[in-house]
């Protein structure tokens, strides 16, 4: 009897798990991975930004990017680490401006990894480009390799540090797309934040999935990677630029 | 090494030896709290930051190992291309290689984040990094340098001298070109990225490092009346030097107007040559005046023959220009901001489309000091102990 209830629970937790897969992220299908099964290359994460729907004054992402990480400055600007920015971008002949979060693009082929001498920035299969804090020697060289200036160094000490996000002083970070919410079928909390607001500008999704609903507005609309002419192949889309 | 040239210690028993020692001891001492002090705070109370991320130490120690490459020169030229006049200093070559080599890695080293983790550098590669190779560079360097000296001292093995010195001379070129790499591989930056950065590179090295090594060699003759060069090897050290010189100059000349040919780097080069205030004076006065011109007037000029003191002067002009054009090129390229968004006005809170502003902190200052305190040091410990100079007699035949 209770093997039979155990039986149907947990047919009861699949069929729910699958149901919230497709519902939970509305628009965004994730891809439901049970904890024990290794990251695969069948998906890849990337985010687009339409650069049209985003608020020069808002600043959500950036914020819940800092309360996610715990990343509190110590009132020296040019030191703080930062992972995500608003960076606004105007047309020197037309005065057009446009203003969008700049992160770690998650590059198919980060200079960031070719550079890093001990291999502590690598890149999952599923496209999240990470650094191995515990290999990581505070070269700095992959800061100065990052063509989207994403990574910052840690320059004094830090307290109260997440336990899904090590960070210590001497060595180098990014933006992780959030790989702990990632891996609990959770959107980065930038997206998150993001979403809750009337003007949606960032979407997160599979780009390989042509059926998910980032890859439907990649194929529909255009888009632009940043420095694309490097051709690090970027996880990370723009729209409206 | 078939020479009957008889070598021996300098004698250190006396005041102005310990002054010596003292002096480079203590700057590398100094050196070594300074470390701490930014090993134990962080690295914010130095003037580096987020965008300029590679500072002070940085320019010395990429400096010292540029010139501990060149000043291989040398030995070099005595053996591999067997000029007899040099045969002499081709220890204390060796000897000044190893010990600049060693001040600059150690910079290297204990400006890193995680200096600590100095195993790990050692035992984890990646092998598409320029830096991973060239840590087997750096340490290649060391071993086959003290192989060569190996040869010219033990005749045991002297049959091994001509290998080891043309691997040395070929480990050498290698070992720079993979340091110039690590600004020419640098895709993201414009003022990096470039093919013309070894080659520029190497020139410098040979420049600085002969520079460096006639400075330490009639530093050495002024106070022992050791290291005593042959008036032959005087004159062709004045002319080598020059040429050297004017060779750096060129590389350098090179670079700058390829870049400022293309359209996508003109601005940064606009920053570097025209608008980049204290770069700019580096630059122009700094490097092309009293760093290369200025040397190769004294050298070249009727004035020079046989005066030490217009060489030396001639040398540490020369030295100065490398540091000038060094951190032109490491802390300049930093300052002028990452072009993301190519022709746009750029703002954000990270300093986006900014020229950024670094001012050395003090300890970064007495870091990069200490690295020349380790060079200095290594080179007196070494001369008292091993027999690195030839007989002052001899060598000025």
């Amino acid at each position: 009897m209770s093997e039979s209830f155990e039986t149907s629970r947990r047919g009861f937790l699949g069929a729910a798990a699958a149901f919230g897969a497709v519902t939970l992220a509305p628009g965004v299908v994730l891809y439901a991975r049970p904890a024990d099964e290794p990251v695969t290359d069948k998906v890849r994460w990337g985010m687009l930004v339409d650069a049209t729907q985003c608020d020069n004054e808002c600043t959500a992402c950036v914020d819940a990017c800092n309360k996610e990480f715990g990343l509190a400055g110590h009132e020296r600007p040019a030191s703080d680490p930062q992972w995500i920015r608003k960076v606004k971008v105007t047309d020197r002949a037309t005065g057009r401006s446009l203003s969008m979060p700049v992160m770690c693009q998650h590059c198919a082929h980060p200079p960031c990894l070719d550079v890093c001498p001990t291999g502590a920035s690598f890149r999952r299969v599923d496209g999240i480009v990470l650094i191995n804090r515990h290999i990581c020697i505070g070269c700095r060289y992959c800061v100065m390799a990052c063509p989207y200036k994403a990574r910052s160094f840690v320059h004094e000490e830090l307290t109260d540090q997440k336990p899904y996000a090590p960070r210590g002083k001497g060595t180098a970070e990014a933006c992780t797309m959030c790989v702990h919410r990632v891996d609990e079928d959770r959107k980065p909390a930038c997206v998150e934040a993001c979403s809750s607001h009337n003007r949606v500008a960032m979407l997160f999704g599979d780009l390989n999935d042509p059926n998910s609903e980032i890859s439907k507005r990649i194929a529909a609309v255009n888009t632009t990677q940043l420095r694309s002419e490097m051709r690090t192949d970027t996880g990370v889309r723009y729209q409206g630029l | 090494m078939s020479s009957p040239m008889n070598f021996s210690t300098i004698e250190g028993r006396n005041v102005g030896a310990w002054v010596i020692l003292l002096a480079f001891g203590g700057l590398a001492g100094l050196g070594g709290l300074a470390a701490l002090y930014m090993e134990h705070n962080g690295h914010w109370v130095t003037g580096m930051n987020n965008q300029v991320v590679w500072g002070l130490p940085h320019v010395v120690a990429v400096f010292l190992i540029v010139a501990a490459s060149g000043a291989l020169n040398v030995a070099s030229i005595g053996s591999v291309f067997g000029k007899e006049p040099y045969k002499p200093m081709a220890r204390l070559s060796c000897l000044l290689a190893g010990a600049l080599m060693a001040g600059g890695l150690a910079v290297l080293l204990l400006d890193l984040g995680r200096s600590d983790r100095l195993m790990v550098a050692m035992t984890y590669y990646n092998f598409t990094s320029i830096f991973a190779l060239n840590i087997f560079f750096y340490s290649g360097f060391f071993s086959l340098v003290i192989a060569y000296v190996w040869t010219m001292m033990d005749d045991r093995v002297a049959f091994f001298y001509k290998p080891v010195a043309v691997a040395a001379f070929c480990w050498r070129l290698a070992l720079t070109t993979g340091t110039g790499s690590i600004f020419g591989f640098l895709i993201s930056r414009s003022a990096y990225h470039s093919a013309a950065m070894a080659p520029m590179f190497i020139a410098l090295s040979l420049s600085c490092g002969l520079a460096a090594f006639v400075i330490v060699m009639l530093f050495i003759e002024a106070c022992t009346g050791r290291a005593k060069p042959s008036p032959e090897l005087l004159r062709r050290m004045r002319v080598l030097l020059a040429v050297l010189t004017a060779v750096a100059l060129y590389f350098v000349f090179a670079l700058h107007l390829t870049n400022y040919y293309s359209a996508e780097r003109r601005d940064v080069e606009r920053f570097l040559l025209f608008d980049g205030g204290l770069f700019t004076t580096l630059l122009w006065l700094g490097f092309v005046c009293a760093g290369s011109f200025f040397p190769i007037g004294l050298l070249l000029g009727p004035w020079a023959k046989g005066s030490r003191l217009l060489m030396a002067l001639a040398s540490a002009a020369v030295l100065a220009g490398g540091l000038s054009l060094m951190y032109v090129i490491i802390i300049g390229g930093q300052v002028y901001p990452i072009e993301i968004f190519p022709g746009k006005i750029v703002t954000s809170s990270f300093f986006d489309g900014v020229v950024s502003t670094y001012m050395p902190s003090l300890p970064e200052f007495v870091l990069a000091a200490g690295g020349v305190g380790i060079a200095g040091l290594i080179v007196t410990v070494v001369l008292w102990a091993l027999p690195m100079l030839p007989d002052s007699h001899q060598a000025a035949e």
